[in-house]
């Protein structure tokens, strides 16, 4: 007789639940050892020592290289962009120095101008005061007047 | 009997009006939730175990049900019980998993058998002679075969009665299923194993 048969006299109806009592005893020695060894084999591998380092998925692997690629980009960016920043303050200041050098040469050209001009203006004036001065000699001092232009001219 | 002095009872009354802080009510909850840890966690990995036959990834999924818990816990109601609702999370992520590396997994199980002669390598000798053992490793073998060729929902259903040794409702509550849903899958998966003990006979 199969396992089957001998199982089929126990059942009292077709549609009842079997339980371990209504299963026969082979059945039940099975089920039995069964859970038996999940158990055994589970607290085993539950209490076995773990690995400290697990393993990382790789979709992980995919996001700790995005992440990684993003710092990169995000560090390169900024260090040029502050070089950029540093080159450009150079160049303003340089520019600076430029006009400020360039603006103090054209003061100094104008006050030169200026004194060229006063220059001559003072000289104009000594001119025509040494005119107006000679014209005004008495006739009675002109032989001396002459002999002082004498001394005068080299 | 020494009198309770009147500051003492002051001081008792203020620390229970004592409004509770957000910070402690996360420190409680937090307390709450390792305690259920520690006390399900190996039911819950026992279960994923027998489920997957595969302890690495009985590991992660375990891991995977508590974090998953973890994040969940204020919404938990009590309306089931603790172990019930880790189940059902339980019971969800191996569905999950099982749908997404259906293939794998099948070819894992067929290119090595080492799923079920691992369970029946792990049944206690007890007080047995040796050809006894034998002839009770090899039934084990035969039973796990038989769960292997379940359907999903038959195996949880099987295993939560057969291993886990849970209640029809509880098993109906963990698997969102009805109680007369869970004896139809019963009775089938047990007449399946039946089938498989009778016919290596």
């Amino acid at each position: 007789m199969i396992f089957k048969d001998k199982f089929e006299g126990h059942r009292s109806q077709p549609d009842e639940l079997p339980t371990l009592a209504e299963l026969n005893s082979e059945l039940d020695e099975a089920l039995a050892n069964f859970r038996l060894s999940i158990h055994a084999w589970s607290e085993a591998a539950y209490s076995r020592p773990r690995t400290a380092v697990a393993a990382v998925a790789p979709r992980r692997v995919w996001r700790l290289a995005l992440a990684w690629a993003l710092s990169c980009v995000l560090i390169a960016g900024g260090a040029s962009a502050g070089f950029w920043e540093h080159h450009q303050r150079e160049m303003r200041s340089a520019a600076a120095r430029v006009a400020e050098q360039q603006r103090l040469l054209a003061q100094h050209r104008d006050q030169l101008a200026r004194q060229a001009e006063q220059q001559r203006l003072d000289e104009d004036l000594l001119a025509k005061v040494d005119k107006d001065v000679s014209r005004e000699v008495p006739a009675a001092m002109e032989p001396l007047a002459q002999l002082m232009a004498e001394d005068v001219t080299p | 009997m020494q009198p309770v002095r009147a500051s003492t009872c002051v001081m008792a009354a203020c620390t229970t009006l004592e409004p509770m802080t957000m910070a402690r009510a996360e420190e409680i909850a937090a307390e709450e939730f390792s305690s259920v840890v520690a006390k399900h966690r190996p039911r819950i990995f026992r279960f994923l175990l027998a489920s997957t036959r595969d302890v690495d990834l009985a590991e992660t999924l375990t891991q995977d049900c508590f974090l998953k818990a973890h994040r969940n816990w204020s919404s938990f109601r009590g309306e089931s019980s603790a172990m019930t609702w880790l189940m059902r999370i339980a019971i969800n992520l191996q569905k999950d998993h099982w749908r997404n590396r259906r293939m794998q997994f099948w070819r894992q199980m067929q290119s090595n058998s080492m799923g079920l002669d691992e369970a029946s390598e792990w049944l206690p000798s007890g007080e047995r002679s040796v050809e006894q053992q034998l002839l009770a490793r090899e039934r084990v073998r035969q039973v796990s075969k038989a769960v292997e060729r379940l359907s999903e929902r038959q195996r949880t259903v099987f295993l939560l009665r057969y291993v886990e040794e849970a209640e029809l409702s509880e098993i109906a509550r963990a698997t969102g299923l009805s109680e007369g849903t869970v004896k139809a899958h019963l009775s089938r998966a047990v007449a399946k194993v039946r089938a498989e003990l009778g016919g290596k006979r």
